[in-house]
């Protein structure tokens, strides 16, 4: 099959940066998508230009590395897939496929494809933990933990960090992903100690990092490569009501 | 060079024991004294910096990606191994070490391997400690499933993504070290060089990804857990960015390089498709509990799976390894597909496949049970392949997936360069010659929480806190060669691509290296490795330059380093005049086919010292005593 990419390319965080179009002849349809950039590479290199510069790793949708728009939707058209998951049989015969990088004020763009995604990271710091030292820990059997639970906090465990649910979002907010590790943490019974800090903590280094505000538009869940749930969102606002009222009371104690 | 490995005296079980009451504390005022460089975030890494942090040292943690989230680790499937014996199914500490032993092909080092049973644990609780949502009973118990290579169930999981909790786990851990500002961290940063002083480990010089500047990191002690080597290969299941970097630039600094010629052939992995393929990826080997493997009886059989009928495929596994049927360990059931493949006998386009069939285990737990086991897995299948596996076989084919070789390092996880740490899959301790399905991610964190924390107080107690200043004249020099290396490369314009030179490369090791080996083709191949060698150095062609950002340049360095460690791999393969576990030497088999070892002149572990450029490197042994297991001709019939 034949394909146009349509690729924005910048130098570096300064360029104003432009699109570029290729055109792909003769491409496998078993190709993943990350492998037609690679084709495009390739030839660029031969070419004596610069490649396409793209964050991935794992190539397996799990590592989060890759991150791209692809016609204008985080990661793609297909639902609960990443970039290198995405196959070039999903796409019709010469087909037009424009390539950006996410765009949100907290994730600068670095170079073409490649975006800054650290304000996550510093997200986590701030709290995105269960404070346990290494040894000294009871058995693991002791924590008995109902499947049900255990489900529901793998389900919310399984993101991926990617960012595209702030790229999704209007506003840009990254309520989706706080607020997934947020309800793996609360749901547990080991998490319950930190409940309320930890809510806290982690949504002031949100504000902080110059994340949008969550007006619910939902838009983050239909875009998340791991399906991650709206119900986690409904969660935060929850624990951040708590650990609001619990803050107050503190206050009030000291 | 004497090798010591510092092993214990005394009984196997109480080894570990006396050790850590006879290695030598650092008290909690004065740790915070000691500087400690951890190069890897990924679950050995990670848990290093974060329980070293814990107990007060200054740690500066490295890594590649772009957070230290993404390291490899994330991407492990199938599950952790513990010696719970949570199921009462006759597991055991010791029946752990033997099953390791025993997979490993007698060619590991007991002390090693059982305290890595005994801490397997622990590993465990800290993990359900820090909040890991592990796969659980419906009374709220941890969950089980088994493995290749065991006969009890002890692998703990959760769903396919038990690396990815596993290492959010450790990451998180760290994370809150770095708020405690005892971790500090540095993403997209690559360590180019070791930097010695005096004899001992004191830095590293790395690059700064985004900028592409040199700079240099002074500590009283270097930890590497920058995992395996396996993209030697171009095409394996580890992630693109995977490399040998950081070890091999170590041994090219002395540090000696174990086994580097035992490379694990996964069984269970997506076949190959075409020239573009860009790796390769991996469908984990729990799915050998329900799958049965497969091929027509028939050679060169073109019809669909579904019109074969069931008396003419031939389960080959279950007829030849009646008690271990599926589940025999990873090197013997690659090896056995290559052997039908190679008989004609193989499916799909390429005849480079076989099948992994679930159709009898729907029909007998149900569709349900089976896609809460691995529903996952079969869609990253149907994701990848466009076939939907509820409704026909799996094709399979083995991939390069794990590097059992790696540094050297005596008990204490040390290497030959005081300081010098190794941990995780860079090291090549506790595997042998063939790793058991989930071990590795057991053997990272037992490194990291409950390893390095007790030795490297040993080593730290005898420093002196004196901080050495990168502007050392030993820091000023390893950063001009990592300079004068980069612009070589850059300065060579040539007309072939680094991927390019990658691909011959790994053509080379598969098809003389890989799977299956003979004096005759790894005498080839080391030629031909040597062509390619001065090929990239006289003809690669990498655009841009290397005082920016520049992904072509990353890639270039780190197959040039795949390059050599290539033809290290190669000589120990051609050394090594035996079969065992991920060595398959043609010359060397049973009559039926099977490794055959031969313990009387090689158990022991090969560790090969640099001696410059172009010259051959000198082989040292340490020989491996057991006392505590017979050894046997692995047998899984
Ligand atoms: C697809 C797949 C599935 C697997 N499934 C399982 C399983 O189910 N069970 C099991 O036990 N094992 C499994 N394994 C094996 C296991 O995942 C790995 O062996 C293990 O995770 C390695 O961990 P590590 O900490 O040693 O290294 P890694 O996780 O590979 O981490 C390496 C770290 O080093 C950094 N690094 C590397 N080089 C440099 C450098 N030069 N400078 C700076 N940083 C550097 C990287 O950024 C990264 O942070 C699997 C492996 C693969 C490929
Ligand atoms: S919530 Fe989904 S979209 Fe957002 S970072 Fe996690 S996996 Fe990515
Ligand atoms: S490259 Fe890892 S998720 Fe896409």
């Amino acid at each position: 099959m034949n394909v146009t990419l349509k690729i924005w390319r910048q130098k570096n965080a300064t360029d104003k940066g432009r699109f570029e179009t290729y055109e792909m002849k003769d491409i496998n349809t078993h190709m993943s998508f990350l492998e037609l950039i690679d084709v495009l590479n390739e030839k660029l290199e031969m070419e004596g230009k610069e490649p396409i510069h793209f964050d991935h790793d794992c190539r397996e949708g799990i590592c989060g590395s890759c991150a791209m728009y692809i016609n204008g939707r985080p990661h793609g058209p297909m639902k609960g897939t990443t970039a290198c998951q995405l196959h070039m049989r999903h796409f019709k015969d010469g087909e037009l496929i424009t390539v950006e990088p996410w765009r949100a004020r907290a994730f600068p763009v670095i170079k073409d494809l490649m975006v800054d995604r650290s304000a996550f990271d510093r997200i986590i710091q701030a709290g995105g933990y269960i404070s346990v030292n290494t040894g000294g820990v009871p058995d693991a059997n002791e924590i008995p933990v109902s499947k049900e639970v255990a489900d529901e906090a793998f389900n919310a465990a399984t993101c991926i960090g990617c960012g595209a649910c702030v790229a999704a979002c209007k506003n840009a907010s990254a309520m989706l992903f706080v607020s997934a590790k947020i309800s793996q943490l609360a749901l547990l019974p080991q998490g319950q100690v930190e409940r309320q800090r930890r809510a806290d903590k982690m949504i002031a280094q949100m504000d902080a990092e110059g994340f949008g505000a969550c007006t619910n538009t939902q838009a983050c869940s239909a875009e998340c490569p791991k399906e991650i749930d709206m119900v986690n969102i409904a969660r935060l606002n929850w624990e951040f009501v708590k650990a609001k009222m619990h803050s107050k009371a503190i206050e009030v104690d000291e | 060079m004497r090798l010591e490995s510092k092993t214990p005296e005394g009984p196997l079980a109480e080894q570990w024991t006396k050790h850590k009451f006879n290695l030598k504390l650092v008290n909690p005022a004065n740790k915070r004294k000691y500087d400690i460089i951890v190069v890897g975030t990924g679950l050995a890494g990670a848990s290093a910096a974060a329980s070293l942090a814990e107990l007060g040292y200054n740690v500066k943690a490295f890594c590649f990606q772009d957070s230290a989230r993404r390291a490899h680790s994330i991407a492990a499937q199938g599950g952790i191994n513990a010696a719970k014996n949570y199921q009462n199914d006759g597991d055991s500490v010791f029946r752990l070490f033997y099953d390791t032993i025993k997979g490993g092909d007698y060619r590991s080092r007991e002390s090693n391997v059982y305290r890595l049973a005994e801490v397997s644990v622990n590993i465990i609780d800290q993990c359900v400690a820090q909040g890991v949502p592990f796969a659980r009973e419906y009374g709220g118990l941890l969950a089980n499933r088994s493995f290749g290579g065991a006969q009890v169930s002890r692998t703990f999981y959760a769903r396919g993504q038990t690396g990815q909790q596993l290492l959010l786990g450790a990451y998180s851990a760290m994370s809150r070290q770095v708020a405690n500002g005892k971790v500090k961290m540095y993403p997209r940063t690559e360590m180019l060089d070791l930097v010695i002083v005096e004899g001992k480990a004191r830095g590293v010089v790395v690059r700064n990804l985004l900028t592409g500047e040199i700079e240099s990191h002074s500590a009283h002690a270097v930890v590497l857990a920058t995992g395996g080597y396996g993209n030697v290969y171009f095409l394996s299941t580890n992630a693109m960015g995977c490399n040998a970097t950081a070890a091999w630039r170590a041994h090219k600094k002395g540090a000696l390089f174990s086994n580097p010629c035992y490379t694990q052939i996964h069984p269970t992995c997506i076949p190959v498709s075409g020239e573009y393929q860009s790796k390769l990826t991996l469908m984990s080997e729990s799915l050998r509990n329900d799958g049965r493997v497969w091929v027509p009886k028939q050679k060169g059989d073109k019809r669909s799976p579904q019109q074969i009928p069931e008396q003419e495929r031939d389960y080959y596994l279950e007829r030849k390894y009646p008690s271990f049927g599926n589940l025999v360990p990873r090197d013997v059931a690659s090896r056995n597909a290559k052997a039908v493949c190679d008989e004609g006998r193989g499916v799909g386009e390429t005849g480079l496949a076989v099948y992994l069939d679930f159709a009898d285990a729907i029909k007998r737990d149900g569709m349900e049970t089976i896609s809460a086991k691995y529903g996952n897995l079969f869609e990253m299948y149907e994701k990848i392949t466009g076939y939907n596996p509820y409704e026909t076989p799996m094709m399979i084919y083995p991939a390069v997936h794990y590097t059992m070789g790696g540094l050297w390092v005596d008990y204490n996880l040390m290497t030959t360069i005081p300081g010098l740490y190794a941990l995780g899959e860079c090291n090549f301790s506790d595997h042998g010659a063939n790793r058991l399905g989930a071990s590795a991610l057991m053997q990272g964190l037992a490194d990291g929480y409950f390893v390095i924390p007790y030795t490297i107080g040993d080593y730290l107690a005898g420093m002196p806190y004196n901080k050495i200043p990168t502007s050392h004249e030993a820091f000023k020099k390893v950063e001009e060669e990592v300079r004068t290396r980069l612009k070589k490369i850059i300065s060579i314009d040539g007309s072939q691509t680094v991927d390019q030179i990658h691909k011959k490369l790994g053509r080379i090791m598969w098809d003389k290296c890989g799977m299956s080996r003979t004096a005759e083709g790894l005498k080839q191949a080391r030629e031909e490795v040597k062509k390619v060698k001065d090929e990239f150095w006289h003809d690669v062609k990498v655009i841009g330059t290397d005082e920016e950002l520049n992904q072509t340049l990353e890639k270039a360095s780190r197959v040039a380093d795949f390059i050599e460690l290539g033809s290290l791999m190669i000589e120990d393969a051609l050394h090594r005049n035996e079969s065992c576990g991920g060595h398959f030497r043609e010359e060397y088999q049973t009559p039926e086919g099977e490794a055959k070892r031969d313990d009387e002149n090689f158990s022991y572990v090969a560790a090969w010292e640099y001696k410059g450029e172009g010259l051959p490197e000198t082989l040292h042994k340490e020989q491996l005593v057991f006392e505590n297991v017979k050894l046997t001709q692995r047998s899984y019939k």
